[in-house]
């Protein structure tokens, strides 16, 4: 920085310092900064790999990270509204095995399906309740729920798989429709609703009110309460509908399915640049976090590298991208 | 008292062609400035005119973007808080800035502790001692910094600067939460500083104590210097010529008539009580009146304001709205009838600080501009707009976030917001609060507007002369209950003030 004026200064009668950051560009970097990384590893993984850039590949990547993606989705309402749910890889395995279960004993593979986002909504409500009445705060409650969920799942089928005989059980996981995986016309219409409810509906703006100042929220009329419940209920729809896709891809039902899914999910939200201090943020972004995380996977496949490496290198993109978003903060 | 160790030069300011600025905005133009051992200097100027900006790169919270800083003469080309300690210099901001969890003594001591590689000397209450000998400002040392009042904290934050033997001390608004027996005492601490040698440099919004404290005063306007004068040949009249750059001719506009009282008032409380302290509280507001409520801190003034808007319990005696008993109220029920708050302490209460004027101002009206389940965008921006001219607010960007508005545009934002759905009932709690005199201006006329409208105004404030000028009707508070009703015409702030200190016409103040 300049700490003296130069004689230029002096004539003009106006002083900037020459390195200043215009706020154009700041906004740019919060908005935009992840997509800077996921450009330029689509970009480097074209030239360096001749079957990166091929449909199949493409598509199955998309198809891969669909579950997540869609637990990131409702994980980002979740940050902004200012809480944490830790208990969406545990949902993820309720609704599992239940889905399971009922396509096994009722026979029907579309009601063994749809249960899941069913079962997933009423735990995720359950989440909030206890958040709210009980006031604790979401990340001890939801720490505490993940394990109960995941207890139950394991109790309830005793550790076992419930292996799903019924092709049709797997057409969601596995099939296409008019050329894409059924998975990713799921994602894309989670997509568009959630994308829907963030910009153009009072909830999608009642939730980052919250998250910024909810003593402010609650003054200014907003059921402060019943908004978090519905974020929780949201966010365990979400855990639900991933979890569908998830049992419909391997054909059984796993108590211990999903494990560590809702860590994934939180690193992709905050590499999207979404604040943990809540107020902030955007779906598209949480998506852009997942596919980063994806394309670096990938990009060790493709390219045969040693696989040990991945999490190193996927934690450092994440602490690069934190302290980008830290130092940006700092600057204004 | 015993000066302790004199420096063998003490450190005086120089600031020459300071320049600053943040985005868009100037904040020091030009600036050229001086601080001379041993004196108090104060900063006067309206919110945004650069005053915390110049006091801050003093402290070396902020860096000039060109302009030279000497400190006993010797320029720094490279200055932080870390080198403006070890010069002495130090900053009390008007957000305190202790560990509420530790002691007294721990964090007076706070990153000075004397240790023996890494393992601490057990000291601490022997230094807390001797610093306290030495000035005695009265805290004790053992005690937790949570459970003290603003005021002590204020205490211990000297305390801190002192144990860092600060030769320079800024005080940015430190008056701003105290009482006036709480302001006294602080102005006599700096008068002892001062006697010592110390140099003070003293941010505030209020005048009176500017002049009765300072040496100096500088006035601050739009980022420059317009004056710097001597305290003693001022008076609050001159010095606000120079802020506002013109004579403040009316700060307070035409009180409006309400004599015109309807036959039902708009809210009729009946012996509430709760668990916050009220008790037995009655009091009835008419629509188009403003109704001013005055206490000294801590009286249960804005308990009330809860009670009534739903905040806190009521556990016995009841409320009426135009007639109707309010059951069970919540602060959803309140903003759905009608009802508004502006609350004390606007970052914490009021506003979303990270989002922009428009959301704040439409939040709680969201419900009224969905069409078909969706936000009516462009009624909005329409609305807001017009909000945000009727109010005055500088600049007028809808899309800036709050945080990037000064103090006064701030609560003119949060006026904004409960103007927007026309409420019948407005509760505010010191409106003015930290806002300079142009915003307070624009404030005062804002609320008789609304009262114009038929709005019924519950005005909260602990500046006597607002009360008075403002309301038709004025309820003095002390201990949770309403002591007397009084008519504003025929009091003045003097009487006003014997009154709530229970004290008889024509005795003394101590």
């Amino acid at each position: 920085m300049n700490r003296f004026l130069s004689i230029k200064q002096l004539v003009s009668g106006k002083a900037e310092a020459p390195n200043s950051k215009r706020p154009g560009f700041s906004k740019f970097i919060r908005e935009y900064a992840v997509l800077v990384p996921l450009v330029l590893l689509v970009i480097v993984l074209s030239f360096s790999s001749d079957s990166f850039f091929s449909t199949p590949n493409i598509l199955n990547i998309l198809n891969q990270q669909t579950p997540l993606a869609i637990i990131a989705i409702a994980g980002t309402f979740v940050i902004i509204s200012g809480g944490f749910d830790l208990s969406t890889g545990a949902i993820f395995a309720v609704a599992n095995v239940v889905a399971a279960w009922v396509a096994v004993n009722l026979s029907s593979s579309i009601l063994g399906l749809l249960t899941a986002p069913v079962v997933g909504l009423v735990l995720g409500i359950v989440n909030g309740i206890i958040v709210t009445r009980l006031k604790i705060h979401s990340f001890l409650a939801t720490l505490a729920t993940s394990l109960v969920y995941r207890a139950v799942a394991v109790l309830v089928t005793g550790g076992a798989l419930i292996p799903i005989s019924d092709p049709k059980f797997s057409i969601l996981g596995r099939e296409k429709f008019f050329g894409i995986f059924w998975a990713v016309w799921v994602l894309l219409i989670f997509l568009l609703i959630a994308s829907f409810i963030s910009n153009r509906t009072v909830y999608g703006r009642y939730v980052p009110a919250i998250g910024g100042n909810s003593e402010a929220a609650e003054l200014s009329g907003i059921a402060v309460d019943r908004v978090r419940i519905l974020v929780f209920g949201f966010s365990g729809l979400a855990a639900g509908i991933a979890s569908a896709i998830g049992v419909s891809r391997v054909a059984s039902g796993q108590p211990l399915a999903g494990t560590g899914l809702e860590l994934s999910a939180i690193a992709a939200i905050i590499l999207g640049g979404t604040s943990i201090y809540g107020g902030v943020g955007a779906i598209w972004r949480s998506i852009c976090g997942v596919y980063l995380i994806a394309l670096i996977g990938n990009g060790f496949n493709l390219l045969n590298m040693n696989p040990l490496f991945k999490d190193l290198v996927t934690g450092a993109v994440i602490l690069i991208a934190v302290a980008v978003a830290a130092s940006e903060r700092k600057g204004r | 008292m015993t000066v302790s160790q004199v420096k063998t030069a003490l450190p005086s300011v120089q600031v020459r062609r300071g320049y600053k600025r943040f985005g868009s905005t100037q904040a020091l133009d030009n600036i050229d400035y001086k601080l001379l051992p041993g004196e108090v200097h104060g900063f006067a100027g309206e919110n945004g005119a650069g005053k915390s900006t110049l006091a801050k790169v003093i402290s070396g919270q902020y860096f000039l973007d060109s302009g030279s800083l000497a400190i006993s003469g010797k320029e720094y080309s490279n200055w932080s808080t870390s080198i403006a300690q070890k010069n002495g210099i130090v900053l009390i901001a008007q957000e305190l800035s202790l560990v509420p969890q530790l002691t007294v003594a721990e964090n007076v001591f706070l990153g000075v502790e004397n240790h023996y590689r890494g393992i601490l000397k057990n000291d601490l209450s022997a230094r807390f001692r001797e610093l306290e000998n030495q000035f005695g400002l009265g805290v004790v040392g053992s005690r937790v910094v949570k459970s003290l009042s603003i005021a002590e904290k204020q205490k211990v934050e000297i305390l801190r600067a002192l144990a860092r033997n600060a030769q320079i001390i800024i005080m940015d608004e430190p008056t701003s939460s105290l009482t006036a027996d709480e302001t006294e005492k602080l102005h006599s601490i700096i008068k002892s500083l001062k006697s010592e040698g110390r140099s003070i440099i003293y941010v505030s919004h209020y005048l009176e104590s500017l002049l009765e404290v300072c040496d100096q005063i500088t006035v601050m306007r739009d980022g420059r210097i317009v004056r710097t004068c001597n305290a003693k040949s001022e008076t609050k009249t001159s010095i606000v010529a120079s802020m506002l750059g013109r004579e403040m001719s009316q700060t307070f506009p035409k009180r409006t008539h309400s004599s015109i009282r309807q036959i039902a008032p708009k809210i009729d409380i009946q012996n509430i009580s709760t668990n916050t302290g009220i008790k037995d509280v009655s009091m009835s507001i008419y629509p188009g009146e403003i109704v001013g409520l005055a206490g000294l801190v801590g009286s249960g003034r804005t308990e009330i304001a809860r009670a009534i808007f739903g905040l806190d319990e009521i556990t016995s005696g009841n409320i009426c709205i135009d007639g109707v008993p309010y059951i069970n109220p919540s602060a959803a029920k309140s903003v759905a009838m009608g009802l508004a708050l502006i609350p004390e302490d606007r970052r914490a209460q009021g506003l979303v600080m990270v989002h922009s004027a428009k959301k704040n101002i439409s939040l709680p009206h969201l419900v009224s501009l969905v069409k078909r389940g969706l936000i009516n965008k462009i009624l909005e921006k329409r609305q807001v707009i017009g909000l945000i001219e009727e109010v005055a607010v500088n600049p007028k960007s809808p899309s800036l976030p709050v945080s990037n508005f000064s103090g006064g545009n701030q609560q003119k934002i949060l006026f904004a917001k409960w103007l927007f759905g026309d409420p019948s009932l407005i509760i505010l709690d010191e409106p003015t609060r930290g806002v300079d005199i142009g915003a307070k201006i624009s404030i005062y006329k804002t609320i008789v507007a609304l009262a114009r409208r038929g709005a019924a105004v519950l005005l909260i404030s602990s500046e006597h002369a607002e009360v008075l000028q403002l309301s038709h009707r004025v309820y003095l508070m002390s201990r949770g209950s309403i002591t007397a009703e009084i008519d504003p015409v025929i009091e003045t702030e003097q009487s006003l003030l014997f009154k709530l200190f229970g004290l008889k016409e024509g005795g003394e103040i101590c």
